[in-house]
């Protein structure tokens, strides 16, 4: 079987687990597609999944109540092992790349990290995924029973439900305490749509001059037209804006229709996190900021003064 | 206690790379130490004089002799000692937690630090493979880090925000900007530092096998129009913008 362990969040599956059921959909290889839901009172989830794939399998218990890397890579492994999975597919969020080496390692199966194509051929598994800070393209290879693979969000479209419902089965996991407490947690919410999700994305960076000028130019801006918020790491770091918002190298890799940079001088670092958006856009004081380079439309201008004049004109 | 700090010699960030063939070709590019590395080797620095009661602290770097200028760069910042496992071949990061486990507990080595991402290849695996191989909990992108008797403290970041953590040592942390500033070797340190051991290893120990072939590279740049529009009017820039992303790319309503 090609085995998917589902990302979800609020009881509902995330976008980029139903991308990974399509690229497994779409890989080749043999084996029904079957999703694994992790947690505790995930009935609901377990039925969303059953719409789009063949299986789903469902570890429902209190041991799996919070995300941890050593429980979920024992779940993982484990349900490999007994399925014969030739490909075990997990998100390649922050959680996910840093349990699934540990699946590698346990199953003592090759590892392609944060893949953003896949082709299955017999036991050899190929992908693309970029590499030295999202500069360079690289396919890579392996070939064994079994693959670990990471998928990285944004790189395909996701699946649409099936004709007919999946089967779902219950099962039994052997899982190891965990042995990370976890003391306190700060979690970012936002009423906006979530930034890896978002078609259209608007950041600032510190060209914006101060959280008050943020709050007014850039939430003002996305407001306007409905779009994510982003922020460099110059500004997390200053404390302006969380860290949910960052996007780049340490934040979040995003890939918009179009990508918005208010007063964003374009690190490589930052490029890293959203070079691949399908339109970019910059406004800059500085005519020589690096940000231009990769832009496809771009204002020279102080964003103080350009910016109200777009949400003005987004009126109309 | 003892901490092992892992280090790689990669491109700079602002550099350009450049593909011969089908591979990424290094030739006349300028390298350093990985910054992400960088800040564990501080940390374990500073751990010690924060008063953990740390005997040694040993950089480590697994992979093609420019390696060396890394763990140079980790002795200069005041590791006490480096071991270079020198080989010219490509290993993956599951490949290479065979080696760094080994050398962990020949070294009785009681916390590992290692970057949160690697600069060349982008990869997130090396923490949490050694910790899985030698059965260690890990704590991935940490922000900040503190030694209680056998435990760990601290914060690191999650998918949604950021937890503060204890965990029990023996442990692989990985490490990330915001963690510390790394301090800037001194010329007296520079010096004494080519003094420090650095021990050679051979790969052949170590049973490692790479199971991850690159069969290509490329550069791939998405052609850009760069229409840069003079914002002195700032109204009819507005409103050519607006009308571009509206009417030739089509991505706004």
């Amino acid at each position: 079987m090609k085995l998917i362990v589902a990302e979800h969040t609020g009881g509902k599956l995330t976008k980029a687990t139903l991308e990974m059921v399509a690229a497994a959909q779409n890989a080749g290889g043999e084996g029904p597609v079957t999703l694994l839901v992790l947690g505790q009172g995930v009935a609901g989830v377990a039925n969303e999944a059953a719409q789009y794939a063949e299986q789903v399998l469902v570890g429902d218990s209190a041991a799996l109540a919070a995300y941890n890397p050593e429980v979920w890579a024992a779940a993982a492994a484990q349900i490999a092992q007994e399925g014969e999975a030739s490909l075990v597919m997990i998100g390649g969020s922050r959680s996910g790349r840093e349990y699934a080496p540990r699946v590698a390692v346990k199953l003592d199966a090759p590892y392609l990290e944060d893949a953003t194509s896949l082709s299955v051929n017999g036991t050899t598994v190929q992908a693309q995924r970029y590499t030295y800070l999202a500069r360079v393209t690289e396919t890579v290879e392996a070939s064994a029973p079994t693959v670990i693979v990471t998928v990285k969000p944004g790189s395909f479209a996701p699946a649409a439900p099936a004709a007919a419902a999946g089967e779902q089965y219950d099962v039994e996991l052997e899982l190891p305490a965990a042995r990370t407490q976890v003391t306190g947690r700060s979690v970012e919410k936002t009423s906006r749509v979530a930034l890896t999700e978002a078609d259209v994305i608007v950041t600032g960076g510190r060209g914006v001059g101060s959280p008050d000028n943020f709050a007014t130019y850039v939430e003002g801006l996305a407001d306007r037209i409905g779009a994510g918020v982003g922020a460099t790491r110059a500004v997390v770091d200053a404390g302006w804006r969380p860290y949910a918002e960052q996007v780049g190298q340490t934040g979040k890799t995003v890939q918009p229709k179009a990508y918005i940079a208010l007063g964003v001088s374009g690190a490589v670092q930052h490029l890293s996190g959203m070079g691949k958006s399908k339109f970019i856009v910059a406004i800059n004081k500085d005519a020589e900021a690096p940000i231009f380079k990769v832009a496809d439309y771009g204002i020279v201008g102080d964003v103080n003064q350009i910016v109200p004049a777009l949400i003005e004109a987004a009126k109309k | 206690m003892n901490i092992l700090t892992l280090v790689r010699q990669v491109p700079d960030a602002e550099a350009r790379v450049k593909v011969s063939g089908s591979a990424v070709d290094l030739e006349g590019a300028t390298l350093v130490i990985d910054g992400m590395d960088e800040y564990g080797v501080e940390e374990a620095l500073r751990l010690r004089e924060g008063g953990a009661n740390i005997e040694t602290i040993t950089a480590l770097a697994i992979g093609p002799k420019r390696n060396e200028d890394a763990l140079r760069t980790a002795l200069a910042m005041g590791v006490d000692r480096a071991i270079h496992v020198e080989t010219d071949e490509k290993l993956d990061a599951v490949a290479l937690s065979r080696v760094v486990a080994q050398i962990a507990q020949a070294e009785n080595i009681t916390l590992i630090l290692v970057g949160g991402q690697e600069a060349d290849w982008d990869s997130q695996a090396l923490g949490a493979a050694t910790a899985e191989r030698l059965g260690w909990p890990q704590l991935t992108w940490t922000n900040e880090l503190k030694i209680e008797g056998e435990s760990l403290s601290g914060r690191h970041d999650v998918d949604d925000g950021n937890e503060s953590f204890s965990a029990p040592l023996p442990a692989v942390v990985t490490t990330q900007q915001g963690l510390n500033e790394p301090r800037y070797p001194t010329l007296p340190n520079i010096m004494k530092a080519k003094r420090k051991e650095l021990r050679k290893d051979t790969l052949d120990t170590y049973g490692a096998a790479n199971t991850v072939r690159v069969v290509n590279a490329e550069i791939q740049t998405r052609a850009r129009m760069n229409r840069v529009i003079d914002g002195k009017d700032p109204q009819a820039a507005a409103e050519q913008l607006l009308d571009l992303l509206r009417n030739e790319a089509k991505v706004l309503a």
